[in-house]
């Protein structure tokens, strides 16, 4: 062992060693995982829907499916890093209906205009996730039961803001701008910040030091903090960015409409925590990808579209979800252990299982 | 198997093991285990850290399912699924970490699942506390037995893994080190329980470092080492020597080999740390080129006082700062920025992420230094990281390889090249070669050294002695959460480490013959 | 560590007791449920000195009672159940197409049709945590959503109404014995039932031990997937009770019914100091959570908060609880590592 200076010069040590930095190739590494099965499966429900659907192919279910699911969407996109630390918010939906409503009584009964509305909303959804935020990473409660309670409390600020009314009439211009089509194209102008946001996400996710951060704490908090991550304000402000994002989401679901009830996205809790795990992220945390999540709710939609084309009702689409969350959350589970039992593999031991022979010192100070 | 087979009239041993192999992916735990333990007997398992002792005791409590081997107990081949059919066959095993509910009352921790029951199938309340009381009676302990687990000393979480055990009533007792935490008086009374236990014709078997429990309580003892069975012994044949030559299986000397380097100046300064339930007025200096060795019983608080000057945890009181410059309290990034590395006694929770990737835990301290504008890619983070792989001689296929599959050693090469490549000027280093093995061992404390003469300056916490006192420039002894001794190289023996070590507490009054203590 | 020993029984059992009782979480709750009574009452004192006043005080948290226990129950094991209110639902209307068949049903093979139907319900969530080792929360999201869609699909925008129940199971949901309403009773059995068993048998206390620390439970040999198992049939069972309740207190059910209840039902075991993450808590408490909620609920409009505040109440009220719980947790232990010190 030579010299350990700072950056280690290969030329110094005799016999330096290189290692592969796959030990797959690149083709398996694209095509066998669960992304890549998300995508293939969205792919596969689309052609048969184009085939067999009546009317799947007009011109109108593009538009009319990218309409309904881009506040899905968007909030997956923080959901999905959320779920990656192994926490969970389960008041995106109250958080977007808190929005609506303060969108529709500033601008409708305020007469504000709809952008320093917007902003204001945002602004309050960004203060009610960081709320959230600091419950879970700064007094350390269960991020389940802080949600759960803020499910309740947010739709509550709604259902107190609007009470029974049903609030409409936005200005002519800005109620029209986010479903309007593109140029001459099937999608509509909310397609345009989705893509945006998606890109930043994934950039943020994938493509920082950040982003590792968000893996390692899913991982194992202990050893991300050992290794100098700041945890507590890494989960701050991914549900500060929740909360902001559904309360954007919130904003257009009230000028896509032209009005805010208080029960506006009432359950979308559901099909965003469904499309993320349906997109390959792993409830306990630590793995998961954004393509993925967006495949994972894109194929949510595109049955909901077709099967509505179908003449199904809404209650179908809300099996059909209810099982696809079951199923992916057992296949995610269970495949693994399954295949673990397969013979002729090293499996190393699952993160539930005891170390053996390890530390005699590792004091279990209960909590 | 010399001196058990040729008896002429054999019983039927109470736990009969032989060539037990159990394996973690591709990290084998246990190679060959074998062990015999005679009913009315008390048989001690020695070996080092990593021998593959807990892994036997894991398999013999129905925890882990051997992978190979025979297991019989009572003359009996059994095979157990579950702890509770290991139970039922009559095993009580304490293991070395205290398993308890924090929100129930002690006396339930000890009679879960079998709580004395009165008319209509009832928990008899009163029974339990009663008998709950009965056994702290007999291990001569206060503890109260309506008092929620939650806060409890290590020590006392201890007694109460010893009380649960001791009444099961079980053939086979299996305690694995529970004198670890206990003091002198604590430990004398276990003793004295344990043969009470044998004379009642009972077996057990009892794992220690500490030679003077070993041949003051045990009548036999087997030694292990790297996952196998070495040898049996008569306790009254042996002598300590011998054990340890058993254990090692080469000089000890050879094993840590410290090169005088050239003191510098103060790295680390640390002045009256405090903190409230873990230690207390803690001050000392480590200086360029310096092993310090911090040594202490388990429990004594040394891992807490780096957890605390690293910043992972905080403290009530008292300064830390790296050459000169005070470093903030619980942040461990600033902690880092400013020169400090930290290997932890936890690899598998804390050192590393188990479940990453060998180039991402490599890079994952430097990682803010890779990014270009911001970005990050995976390719960076690999191009930085297999350079220390090769250092450090990790053994890996590729860098996408996800630690947990990785053997011990391995696993802390990949822990040290992470902290070697943030340039550091203090490395904190908790159990350097805990649960790896020999070879690997050796390489660890090359390193060391190598690294403190280049100028580092190294905090070492170890629990085994003669690590510390081949390694340490200086040996400082905590015992209690206090700082009771500071020995110079040339003076620190293994009688006065481990009489600092104690110092607050009793001397066991039945020990007949003080043995030398080898950690 | 001093060598005197210590005896469990130095201090008189009625001491102990009376210490306990005051220094419990359930008292402070007992405390606030008081508080709201009183204000509510003098300002309008028909809220509780009046026949419907003090019948709907008692009534009114019958059903959410019932589903409190359940949940307490599973929430105690470190688990969750959320499809308790799709299952009050599916029940309630099964109750009434039992007694479109057959007016002349007995009320006590609805009672048992209700309790089978959501046994079986819960047989159903248990088993998928168990088995495949799912975190609950996300099963019986699923399990709710479709049970609510299935129930949708099968009534559609039917409704059961006044008539489709019989006079005699209708007359159940106001009947009154000594002024204690009857299903307030029943509900207070099923509290007194579940709430003995957690104490006094070993199954219950098991539950406790499993919810405290998972691990620890299996290094006992402790049968948890049976235990668990076992949770989950018994909310799923109180879930459907719960349901028969609500159609002979209101004589309807549609697709809608018990819709959003189970964020009631896991408040109510929050409020009550049940540890979310399990190992600590009591179904008095949970019990006592109900009323309270129920309770507030109802005195709202009398304090002159509108009722569409109700749902921020609920909310603030678990949020509230979980801190109060989680200060409260952090000075005990202070306390005890204090203590330690000073031995």
């Amino acid at each position: 062992m030579s010299t350990l200076t700072k950056e280690p010069t290969p030329a110094a040590a005799a016999p330096a060693r290189t290692y592969p930095s796959y030990s797959r190739n690149l083709l398996a590494r694209l095509l066998v995982n669960r992304e890549a099965a998300v995508i293939l499966g969205l792919v596969a429900v689309y052609l048969y829907a184009l085939g067999n659907v009546p009317f799947f192919d007009g011109p109108l279910t593009m538009y009319n499916l990218s309409k309904e699911y881009a506040p899905i969407l968007l909030m997956a996109l923080p959901m999905t890093l959320i779920i990656i630390t192994g926490e969970i918010d389960l008041s995106v939906a109250s958080t977007l209906g808190a929005s609506a409503a303060i969108t529709g009584v500033l601008v409708v009964e305020h007469d504000l205009s709809v952008p320093v509305a917007a902003l204001v909303a945002i602004g309050v959804g960004a203060l009610l996730g960081a709320l959230n935020g600091f419950f879970v990473a700064y007094v350390g409660l269960p991020s389940l039961a802080v949600t759960i309670g803020s499910l309740a409390l947010y739709r509550g600020l709604a259902e107190g803001l609007i009470q029974d009314k049903r609030i409409a009439g936005f200005p002519e211009g800005w109620q029209d701008w986010p479903t309007e089509r593109i140029g001459d194209s099937q999608y509509p102008n909310i397609v345009i910040p989705i893509a945006v946001l998606i890109v930043l996400f994934a950039l943020l996710l994938h493509f920082t030091s950040f982003g590792r951060g968000v893996f390692e704490i899913g991982l194992s908090d202990e050893a991300a903090h050992f290794s100098g991550v700041n945890v507590a304000r890494t989960k701050l402000l991914l549900f500060t960015l929740s909360g902001a994002v559904a309360a954007l989401a919130g904003v257009y679901v009230a000028l896509k409409a032209n009005s805010v009830a208080n029960d506006t996205g009432n359950g979308f809790e559901l099909k965003v925590i469904a499309g993320v795990l349906l997109g390959g992220v792993s409830i306990f945390g630590g793995r998961g990808a954004l393509h993925g999540v967006v495949a994972g709710v894109l194929l949510i939609a595109v049955l909901n579209s077709a099967l509505q084309l179908d003449g199904q009702g809404s209650e179908v689409i809300q099996i059909i979800i209810g099982l696809l969350l079951v199923g992916s959350v057992i296949a995610s589970n269970f495949l693994p252990r399954i295949r673990a039992l397969l013979p002729r593999r090293a499996v190393a031991p699952s993160a539930t299982t005891k170390t053996p022979a390890t530390g005699d010192a590792t004091r279990k100070v209960s909590q | 198997m010399s001196t058990a087979a040729d008896r002429e009239e054999r019983i039927a041993p109470t736990l009969e093991l032989r060539d037990v192999a159990k394996s973690f992916g591709a990290v084998a735990a246990l190679r060959s285990g074998t062990l015999e333990v005679e009913p009315g007997s008390i048989h001690a398992l020695v070996g080092e850290n990593g021998a593959g002792k807990s892994t036997l005791v894991k398999i013999v409590a129905g925890v882990h399912r051997r992978d190979a081997g025979e297991f019989r107990l009572l003359g009996q081949a059994v095979d157990f699924g579950s702890t509770a059919e290991s139970k039922a066959a009559g095993v009580a095993v304490i293991y070395q970490e205290p398993t308890l509910f924090p929100d129930l009352s002690v006396a339930e921790n000890i009679f879960m699942g079998r709580h004395p029951l009165g008319r209509g199938r009832r928990i008899d309340r009163t029974r339990m506390y009663d008998e709950a009381h009965a056994l702290f009676a007999r291990l001569g302990v206060a503890i109260d037995p309506r008092r929620v687990a939650n806060g409890l000393s290590i020590a006392d979480q201890q007694l109460i893994e010893i009380a649960k055990a001791i009444s099961l009533d079980a053939k086979l007792l299996v305690m694995d080190e529970p004198t670890a935490a206990l003091s002198g008086n604590e430990v004398a009374r276990l003793f004295a329980v344990a043969r009470s236990l044998r004379d009642e014709g009972r077996a057990l078997v009892f794992i220690s470092h500490r030679f003077d429990e070993v041949f003051d309580l045990c009548d036999t003892v087997t030694v292990m080492r790297d996952g196998a069975y070495v040898s049996t012994h008569r306790v009254a044949e042996t002598t300590e020597a011998e054990i340890v030559a058993k254990m090692v299986g080469r000089e000890v000397a050879e094993l840590f080999p410290k090169t005088p380097a050239p003191i510098g100046e103060v790295v680390l300064d640390v002045e009256g740390l405090s903190s409230a339930g873990e230690f207390h007025d803690i001050s000392f200096q480590v200086r360029a080129g310096e092993i310090v060795g911090l040594a202490g019983l388990v429990g004594a608080g040394r891992s807490e006082i780096a957890r605390a000057v690293f910043g992972v945890d905080g403290y009530d009181a008292g300064r830390v700062s790296l050459h000169g410059r005070t470093v903030p309290k619980r942040q461990p990034r600033r902690a880092i920025r400013a020169g400090m590395a930290f290997v932890p006694e936890d690899r598998r929770q804390q050192g590393l992420v188990i479940e990453g990737s060998v180039a991402k835990n490599v890079a994952s301290v430097i990682r803010g230094g890779l990014s270009r504008a911001g970005l990050l890619t995976a390719s960076a983070e690999n191009k930085a990281a297999g350079p220390w792989a090769a250092k450090l001689q990790v053994k890996t296929s590729a860098l996408d390889m996800r630690a947990a599959t990785m053997s011990g050693g391995n696993q802390q090469k990949v822990v040290i090249a992470k902290w070697l490549a943030t340039g550091p000027k203090l490395l904190i280093i908790d159990e350097p070669t805990r649960g790896i093995d020999v070879g690997t061992k050796a390489e660890v404390h090359r390193l060391l050294s190598d690294l403190a003469g280049q100028g580092l300056a190294i905090l070492m916490i170890s629990s085994e002695l003669p690590e510390v006192l081949g390694m340490a420039d200086r040996v400082l002894v905590v015992c209690e959460g206090r700082i009771t001794a500071d020995i110079a190289r040339d003076e620190a023996t293994p009688e006065n480490v481990m009489a600092a070590a104690t110092r607050s507490a009793a001397p066991a009054p039945t020990s007949p013959s003080t043995k030398e203590p080898v950690a | 560590m001093s060598t005197a020993t210590l005896h469990p029984s130095q201090e008189s059992a009625a001491t102990r007791v009376v210490q306990t009782l005051l220094r419990s979480r359930e008292l402070a709750i007992v405390i606030v449920l008081a508080l709201i009574l009183v204000v509510a009452t003098s300002r309008r004192s028909s809220f509780v000195f009046s026949a419907d006043g003090w019948r709907d005080t008692l009534l009114a948290p019958s059903i959410l009672l019932l589903l409190a226990v359940g949940q307490m129950v599973v929430v105690v094991t470190r688990n969750v159940d959320l499809s308790v209110g799709s299952t009050l639902g599916i029940t309630a209307y099964a109750t009434g197409k039992i007694f479109v068949a057959n007016p002349e049903t007995s009320v006590v093979v609805v009672f048992v049709a209700g309790l089978a139907i959501g046994a079986v319900v819960g047989a159903l969530n248990g088993l998928l945590v168990t088995v495949f080792k799912v975190p609950a929360l996300v099963i019986t999201l699923g399990t709710m959503y479709v049970l609510r869609g299935a129930l949708t699909h099968e009534v559609g925008s039917d409704r059961m109404t006044a008539g489709d129940y019989p006079a005699h199971f209708e007359k159940l949901g106001t009947q009154q014995v000594l002024t204690i309403p009857v299903l307030t009773i029943i509900a207070l059995v099923v509290v007194g039932l579940v709430g003995y068993y957690l104490h006094t048998a070993r199954g219950g206390r098991e539950l406790y031990a499993i919810g405290s620390d998972p691990d620890a439970a299996d290094l006992y040999g402790l049968p948890s997937g049976r235990r668990v198992f076992g949770a989950f049939v018994l909310c799923g069972a109180l879930a459907g009770l719960a349901g028969v309740f609500s159609a002979a207190r209101y004589a309807t059910a549609f697709s809608g019914t018990g819709s959003g209840i189970e964020l009631q039902a896991v408040a109510a075991v929050v409020i009550g100091g049940v540890a979310i993450f399990g190992g600590s808590g009591t179904v008095w408490g949970a019990a006592i959570g109900a009323f309270l909620l129920i309770t507030i609920n109802r005195a709202l409009p009398i304090l002159g908060i509108s009722e569409f505040w109700q749902g921020a109440v609920v909310g603030a009220l678990i949020i509230g609880s979980i801190v109060l719980d989680r200060v409260l947790s952090v000075r005990r232990t202070n306390k005890l590592v204090e203590a330690r010190d000073h031995a």
